[in-house]
C-alpha cells in the first residue's frame, strides 16, 4: 500500500518538475502510438469495409485470420520486426533497428488487426441494414464503403481508440526494436520496464499512472469531439 | 400525369417468375402484366410472399426461374427508373437535406442541379421544416415520409413501396398515403404492398392478391371487392386469417 | 475548438520529437543492465560527446544479448563483463580487438538471518557449497546476463549443479538485477549482485553482504569493436577515449555514496 501512495507522489512530482527527459519520453510514446494508429487505420477501415461487404472465395478464413492476430504477442512482433531490419536482417539496408521508426512499424503490425477486424464486424451490421437501400439506388459495393465507413463513424472511434490503446500500453516490441535507448527510443512503457528491473517500484508505478492519465486524456478529447460532431448532422 | 409522355420501362411482364430457397418454393409461377401508370396494390395476409414479389421485380433479388420484362426504350437501364421504399425506413446518418442529396449524387447529378432538386422536393413533401434534422432523431413517420420525398427525387416512373405504413400511427398513415397519391400524381406508376385491407380500399385502382406464393388474382379494385373469384379473396375480404 | 487543438497537438507532438531526433553523429554501444543502471552512461557518455560530438546510444541488455547484437552486426561497440564469452567472439571473427577498460566486483547478499552460516567468509566457493547444503534459497538471474554467466562459473567451480534444484531453493527469476534485489529481500533469500547495483539499491531491505573480495568475484569490464561496423572511425575514437586517461578518469569519478563503482584499469 505504501508504494501506491509513493508512486501517485512520483507521478506528481514528475509532472511538476516537467524534466526534459521526462517530457522527451511522453512526447516519443504518443508519437509513435499516434502515428501507428493513425496509419493503421488508414489502412485498417477500408479493408475491414471491403471484407465486410464483398464476397469472395476464402472470406471466412480472411475473417478467422483477422480476428485471430488480434491476438498476436507483441514480443514476437518484435522480434520478427528486429529479424528484418537488423543489419544481418532482409532490410538491414535502411538502418531502421533502434529508431522510433521501426517501433511505429511494429506498433502497425501490432494495432491494425484489431482496427480491421472490429471494423469489419461494425460495417458487417450497417451492411445488413443498409443493403437494400443502397442496392436500390444503385449504389455498388465500392460506392457503399465509404457511405458505410462514414455512417458507422462514431462506433468505429471506439475500435479505433481499442487500437490506441494496445499501441499505448505495449511494451515487448518498442523495448526490442527500439531498444530503449535514452533521449531516442525511451516510451513510457519502456521507462516502466526499466525502473521496475532497477527495483524503483514507486516510479514505475508513478509513470504508470501518467501513462493511464494520458490514455484518460486521449479518449476524453475523442469523446468531446465526437459529442460536438454529433449535434451537428 | 400528362397523357402523351412515353414510357421508358413499362409495360412491365412478369412471365412464369419463380423464386425458391432451397426446396422450399416462395414465389411460385407468377405470370402478370402490369402495363398502365396506376397505382397498383400487392395484396395479401402476412407471409403471401407481397415483399418477396416487389424485391424479385426491383431486382434486389434474382428470380430461381421466370423473367422480369420491363419494356420502353430504356428497358436496358431499367433500374434507373425505379426507386423503393421499405418498411424500416433506412436513414443515413446525417440530415433530411443530405438524405435525400445522397440519392441524386449518386445518380450523377452536379452540386446545382441537386440543390434545386432536393429544395423542390422539400417544399413538395412539407419537410423544409426538418431539412437541417439528422434524420435518425425523427419520428418513425416522419422518417418514412423522407424516404418517400428521397424516392421521389430520383423521379421514378415506378415507385414500389413495401408495407410503408405497418409501423406507423394512424395521423402518419395519412400524411404518408397523401405523399404516395401525390408522387402518383406527379407521374410516377405505384406498386405497394400490404396486408390492410382498409388501405387498399382506400389507395388501389388495381390489386394483385398474393397468397402462397401465388398470385390468386390480379384486377381492378372495385371488381375485386365486389365479387372476388377466388375463396381465398373472399375469406381474406371477409376478415378471415388465412395462410 | 476542440478538434483544431487536438490536430495542432498531434503535429507540434510529431514535429518535437521529429526534430530531435534530426541528423545525429552517433554510433551504438551494446552493453549491459547493470552497467547502465549503476549510472556510469550517465556520467561520462555527455563527457566524450562534448569532446568530439559524437553521440553514443546505449543499448542495455544482458551480456548474451549484447554478443548477440554485436554478432549481427547491430551494435558498433560493445561493452560488456565476461572475459571468456569476450575472447570467444573476437576469435569468432566477430570482433575486431577487445581491450580491458575496467573492474568492480560482484558481491554474495544474504538475509540478517544468514540460515547457510556465511557471513564474513572470504571464500565464496565454500559459501555457495553452505547454501546448497543447506537448501537455503538463492535467487539467480537466469537470463543469461554478465552476472548469471559468473554465478554459474561459480557454481560449477563448487562442483554444483544448481540447475537441478531449479523452482525448489534455486530460484531464476529471469529478472535485472534490481528487480532479483527486490525478490530476494521479499524471500529473504541470498543472491550474487554487482557492487554497483548494491550500493544503488534504494528500497527498504533486511538483505546485506555477506561475503565479499574473494578473487574469483572479480569483475573484469572488457570493450570490443565489431568487425564490420558502418562506423570505423567513430567507433575506434569512442574505444581509444575510454581506454585514455580523459576516459579513465571519468570512470573512476563515478561514485555513489562516496564510494568508487568502477576501477579503471585500462593498459
Amino acid at each position: 500500500m505504501n508504494e501506491l501512495w509513493q508512486a501517485l507522489h512520483s507521478a506528481i512530482d514528475l509532472v511538476a518538475r516537467r524534466e526534459t527527459a521526462f517530457i522527451e519520453i511522453v512526447l516519443l510514446s504518443l508519437r509513435v502510438s499516434l502515428s501507428a494508429v493513425a496509419l493503421a487505420t488508414l489502412v485498417g477501415l477500408p479493408l475491414g469495409a471491403a471484407l465486410a461487404i464483398y464476397r469472395f472465395p476464402g472470406r471466412r478464413a480472411a475473417t478467422v485470420l483477422l480476428n485471430a492476430l488480434m491476438g498476436l504477442p507483441p514480443v514476437v512482433v518484435g522480434l520478427l520486426i528486429y529479424l528484418m531490419v537488423s543489419r544481418a536482417g532482409p532490410f538491414g539496408v535502411f538502418g531502421l533497428l533502434f529508431t522510433p521508426t521501426a517501433m511505429i512499424i511494429a506498433q502497425i503490425i501490432l494495432v491494425f488487426p484489431i482496427i480491421a477486424a472490429l471494423s469489419r464486424q461494425i460495417i458487417e451490421d450497417y451492411w445488413r441494414d443498409y443493403a437494400d437501400l443502397l442496392r436500390s439506388l444503385g449504389a455498388g459495393r465500392g460506392r457503399a464503403v465509404p457511405t458505410l465507413l462514414w455512417d458507422a463513424r462514431f462506433s468505429l472511434m471506439t475500435a479505433v481508440l481499442a487500437g490506441f490503446g494496445r499501441a499505448s500500453a505495449e511494451v515487448g516490441a518498442v523495448m526490442i526494436v527500439g531498444g530503449n535507448i535514452d533521449h531516442v527510443t525511451r516510451t513510457m512503457t519502456t521507462a516502466i520496464a526499466l525502473e521496475t528491473s532497477k527495483g524503483d517500484l514507486a516510479l514505475a508505478l508513478g509513470l504508470g499512472i501518467i501513462l493511464l492519465a494520458l490514455s484518460l486524456v486521449v479518449n476524453g478529447l475523442v469523446f468531446l469531439l465526437g459529442e460536438a460532431a454529433a449535434d451537428a448532422p | 400525369m400528362p397523357p402523351d409522355k412515353p414510357y421508358a420501362i413499362l409495360p412491365l411482364r412478369l412471365v412464369a417468375l419463380s423464386y425458391g430457397v432451397s426446396a422450399m418454393r416462395l414465389i411460385r409461377d407468377v405470370t402478370i402484366s402490369l402495363s398502365s401508370d396506376n397505382k397498383t396494390i400487392v395484396l395479401g395476409p402476412n407471409g403471401a410472399g407481397k415483399s418477396l414479389l416487389l424485391r424479385l421485380v426491383h431486382g434486389l433479388l434474382e428470380p430461381t426461374s421466370g423473367l422480369v420484362i420491363w419494356d420502353g426504350p430504356e428497358a436496358a437501364r431499367a433500374a434507373r427508373y425505379q426507386a423503393m421504399v421499405f418498411q424500416r425506413p433506412v436513414m443515413l446518418r446525417r440530415s433530411v437535406r443530405a438524405n435525400i442529396a445522397y440519392a441524386l449524387r449518386l445518380r450523377g447529378l452536379g452540386r446545382a442541379e441537386r440543390t434545386a432538386r432536393v429544395a423542390d422536393i422539400l417544399a413538395r413533401t412539407g419537410l423544409s421544416g426538418l431539412a437541417e434534422r439528422p434524420a435518425r432523431v425523427l419520428s418513425g413517420g416522419e422518417q418514412q415520409r423522407v424516404a418517400i420525398a428521397r424516392a421521389w427525387a430520383l423521379q421514378p416512373e415506378v415507385l414500389f413501396l413495401d408495407e410503408p405504413t405497418a409501423n406507423t400511427d394512424p395521423a402518419a398513415t395519412r400524411a404518408i398515403e397523401e405523399l404516395i397519391e401525390a408522387v402518383h400524381q406527379a407521374g410516377a406508376k405505384v406498386i405497394m404492398t400490404t396486408h390492410d385491407l382498409a388501405q387498399a380500399r382506400r389507395l388501389a385502382d388495381d390489386i394483385v392478391f398474393v397468397h402462397g406464393g401465388q398470385v390468386l388474382e390480379h384486377g381492378a379494385a372495385d371488381q375485386f371487392f365486389t365479387a372476388p373469384r377466388s375463396k381465398q379473396a373472399r375469406a381474406f375480404i371477409r376478415g378471415d386469417l388465412i395462410w | 475548438m476542440v478538434k483544431k487543438a487536438f490536430l495542432v497537438t498531434v503535429l507540434a507532438t510529431w514535429a518535437m520529437t521529429g526534430a530531435a531526433l534530426a541528423a545525429d553523429r552517433f554510433i551504438t554501444l551494446a552493453s549491459t543492465t547493470s552497467t547502465q543502471n549503476s549510472g556510469l552512461f550517465d556520467h561520462i557518455l555527455p563527457l566524450f560527446t562534448r569532446q568530439t560530438g559524437i553521440t553514443v546510444r546505449v543499448i542495455a541488455v544482458g551480456t548474451g544479448q549484447a554478443l548477440r547484437l554485436g554478432q549481427r552486426g547491430d551494435a558498433d561497440v560493445l561493452l560488456v563483463h565476461d572475459t571468456p564469452s569476450e575472447e570467444a567472439f573476437v576469435t569468432a571473427g566477430y570482433g575486431v580487438f577487445r581491450r580491458p577498460v575496467m573492474y568492480n566486483d560482484f558481491v554474495l547478499i544474504g538475509p540478517r538471518g544468514d540460515p547457510a552460516g556465511v557471513r564474513g567468509m572470504s571464500d565464496i566457493i565454500t559459501a555457495l557449497r553452505a547454501i546448497a547444503a543447506r537448501q537455503a534459497v538463492f535467487v539467480s538471474r537466469g537470463d543469461d546476463s554478465g552476472t548469471h554467466k559468473r554465478e554459474r562459473r561459480l557454481w560449477r567451480a563448487a562442483g554444483i549443479d544448481a540447475a537441478a534444484h531449479s523452482g525448489s531453493w534455486y530460484r531464476e527469476a529471469g529478472a535485472g538485477m534490481g528487480q532479483c534485489l527486490a525478490i530476494a529481500t521479499g524471500m529473504k533469500a541470498y543472491v550474487l549482485s554487482d557492487r554497483a547495483t548494491w550500493l544503488a539499491f534504494r528500497r527498504k531491505t533486511d538483505l546485506g553482504i555477506v561475503v565479499e573480495g574473494d578473487p574469483r568475484l572479480y569483475n573484469q569490464y572488457g570493450v570490443i569493436l565489431v568487425k564490420g561496423t558502418p562506423k570505423p572511425a567513430d567507433s575506434k575514437a569512442f574505444i581509444a577515449w575510454l581506454t585514455s586517461p580523459p576516459g579513465q578518469s571519468a570512470i573512476g569519478a563515478v561514485t555513489i555514496n562516496g564510494q568508487r563503482l568502477f576501477t579503471p584499469n585500462a593498459p
